[in-house]
């Protein structure tokens, strides 16, 4: 009797653990994807979306460095300042033309080191590697070799211009030689790594594409005209897009090309950037509030591109 | 493995004729060893400016070659202008955003790829979106949060808004949708292994590949941070960036010493270029096919 008991009651709690293991199995399976994605979006919602919104929050307000607890209700007041101030219209020129500067040479120049990657020769892997060394050295320590290099007095980069009979140039204090000094900083750092990016691409492309064009008689630069570079325009589309929110964001090499005054872009500014100006109003003139109103136009403009380069894609696909 | 892939790529040229076989001819030699000349120069020239005196720099023609003082610029720039703490720094944060980024992105990764829930296509792209925003743009308030929790000037404040990358999410997708065999998941599955278990004993061991290429690009990158770490640190506990930049800000005026900095602080990622080169190289352009 009290064996049965025993027995009885030993087998119902062998049932409440199968029934528990089981209930916890299908827990398991049913939230653990939950519990696998959660960090990345816990920590994208601390450290990017929160932020990104209070900084339109905080832009509606006078913020000031030195007590950045302390937010009063200001309104539209920090935009109305912006708007009014010349530097911020500057800066956005500068971004703009530095953009460009530094974009179209760079994809230009790496979809042509790409072509040549792509074909056949000795050494491709070495190439592959050397040129993407400069991808490898942070902004800080190319800005400051290229301070040097372009040096007014003891620059190489005037000292061969000399050699070949040109007059040395004050890079750092004209408008376009300056823009042209930071962004070739720019495109000395990224233009192997976006080469590597068409490359991969174009080993994507069938050859049977190349084939067809061959037969059809297609000279190299033809089948380059009409099969790569059409085969290229989602990757190109690609990385123009991501090269240009990087313009957007300049922020380190106009830095450290201007040197002890850095962050005014040059003396004239003729060289600041909008994140140059965001850093300037934030943590020179302690207006953390008009800082978080640059953030927003910064982000208004990405808006704008991301809109255009949706369109963009769309047409890219409707003529396929 | 190699050899065998490039004699398949080799035959399938061989048989088309045209278009791909290609030969870079010698112009398309130069031209590859011009843009490796002007790829490495300027690395080059960091170490022969740090190997010269101050007043050697100040000179035409500039130096060309390796002069004597590159232990005694190296030594001050290490002790004066802080480098050897900023490259202890350096190597904790970089070293610690890596390791999260390669786990969290491998477990999201894992979950994206082979395992089902609700909403996943949406949050899949949700992602993807978030590679749009550059974390610049929320500067302000981070930085009032830090100033608020006194972490200013500590590591912490450069490690865990850097912790997790959407791209490293995508990456390992993409990565384990080939790589791991879904029937290899359900078999541990089947034999009552949970999900923890399931990913130390299956999912780690096939994306161990895919974890070291991402690894390495996010130690680079984490290396090279620059914005949010000049804004997060000062001078007294910097990251190697911080410390160049302060450096280039007439930290200290000696223009050989900042060459030396700047060469301490490539130092470590060139060494691990020559040693992975090829594995940095190949993660970045499995990355874009994909991307």
């Amino acid at each position: 009797m009290s064996g049965a008991a025993a027995a009885q009651a030993a087998h119902d709690r062998e049932a409440r653990r199968r029934a528990r293991r089981s209930r916890r199995y299908r827990w398991d399976v049913r939230y653990s994807p939950y519990a696998f994605i959660a960090p990345f979006f816990l920590f994208f919602a601390a450290f990017g979306l929160f932020p990104l919104l209070y900084t339109g929050w905080a832009s509606l307000h006078r913020v000031e460095l030195s007590a950045p607890g302390d937010m009063q209700w200001a309104g539209l007041h920090n935009y109305v300042r912006l708007l009014d101030d010349d530097l911020f219209w500057n800066a956005l020129r500068n971004t703009f033309t530095l953009g460009v500067l530094s974009t179209v040479p760079q994809l230009l120049m790496a979809l042509g080191l790409a072509h040549l990657l792509h074909q056949r020769m000795r050494g491709a892997s070495f190439f592959r590697v050397a040129l993407l060394t400069p991808y490898a050295t942070s902004v800080a320590a190319a800005s400051l070799v290229f301070v040097l290099l372009f040096g007014r007095d003891y620059g190489m980069i005037n000292w061969a211009l000399g050699a070949a009979g040109i007059a040395p140039v004050d890079w750092q204090s004209g408008t376009w030689t300056s823009q042209l000094a930071v962004s070739s900083i720019v495109i000395w750092r990224w233009t192997g790594y976006n080469a590597l990016i068409y490359l991969a691409a174009m080993q994507a492309i069938p050859k049977d594409l190349y084939e067809s064009a061959a037969l059809d008689g297609a000279s190299a630069w033809r089948q380059f005209r009409h099969v790569t570079v059409p085969s290229l325009r989602p990757t190109l589309l690609f990385t123009v897009v991501v090269s240009t929110i990087g313009a957007t964001q300049l922020f380190g090499e106009p830095l450290l090309f201007g040197g002890a005054a850095g962050q005014k872009g040059g003396a004239a500014h003729q060289f600041q950037t909008l994140g140059l100006y965001l850093y300037e109003q934030g943590w020179f003139n302690f207006h953390l509030g008009r800082a978080s109103a640059v953030a927003w136009a910064m982000f208004l403009i990405l808006l704008v591109i991301a809109a255009v380069a949706a369109l963009v894609g769309r047409r890219l696909r409707a003529d396929r | 493995m190699r050899a065998s892939r490039r004699a398949e790529a080799g035959g399938r040229r061989g048989r088309s004729g045209a278009g791909r076989t290609l030969r870079g001819g010698p112009v398309a030699l130069a031209v590859l060893v011009l843009f490796t000349v002007g790829s490495l120069f300027p690395l080059v020239w960091t170490a022969v400016a740090a190997s010269r005196d101050n007043s050697r720099l100040a000179q035409t023609p500039p130096p060309f070659w390796f002069g004597s003082h590159l232990l005694k610029n190296l030594g001050t720039a290490w002790s004066d202008a802080n480098m050897g703490l900023a490259l202890a720094n350096t190597t904790v944060v970089a070293g610690t955003i890596a390791l999260g980024t390669v786990v969290f992105s491998t477990l999201a990764g894992f979950a994206f790829a082979k395992l089902r829930f609700r909403l996943k296509n949406l949050l899949m792209l949700l992602v993807i979106g978030t590679m749009m925003i550059p974390p610049q743009l929320g500067v302000v308030p981070l930085f009032m949060t830090i100033a608020r929790l006194e972490w200013t000037n500590h590591l912490q404040a450069v490690v865990l808004p850097t912790l997790v990358s959407a791209f490293g999410v995508f990456f390992m997708r993409q990565y384990l949708l080939q790589a791991l065999p879904t029937e290899l998941v359900e078999a541990a599955r089947m034999d009552g292994a949970s999900s923890l278990r399931v990913v130390w004993h299956v999912v780690f061991p096939a994306a161990r590949p895919a974890m070291a290429v991402l690894g390495m690009l996010t130690f680079v990158q984490a290396w090279n941070d620059f914005f949010w770490p000049i804004i997060a640190l000062t001078q007294e506990n910097p990251t190697v960036q911080v410390a160049l930049t302060g450096l280039g800000r007439g930290y200290i005026p000696d223009q050989s010493v900042i060459m030396a900095g700047a060469l301490l602080g490539t130092l470590p990622l060139l060494l691990a270029f020559l040693l992975f080169g090829r594995q940095i190289v190949g993660g970045i352009m499995q990355g874009a096919v994909k991307g």
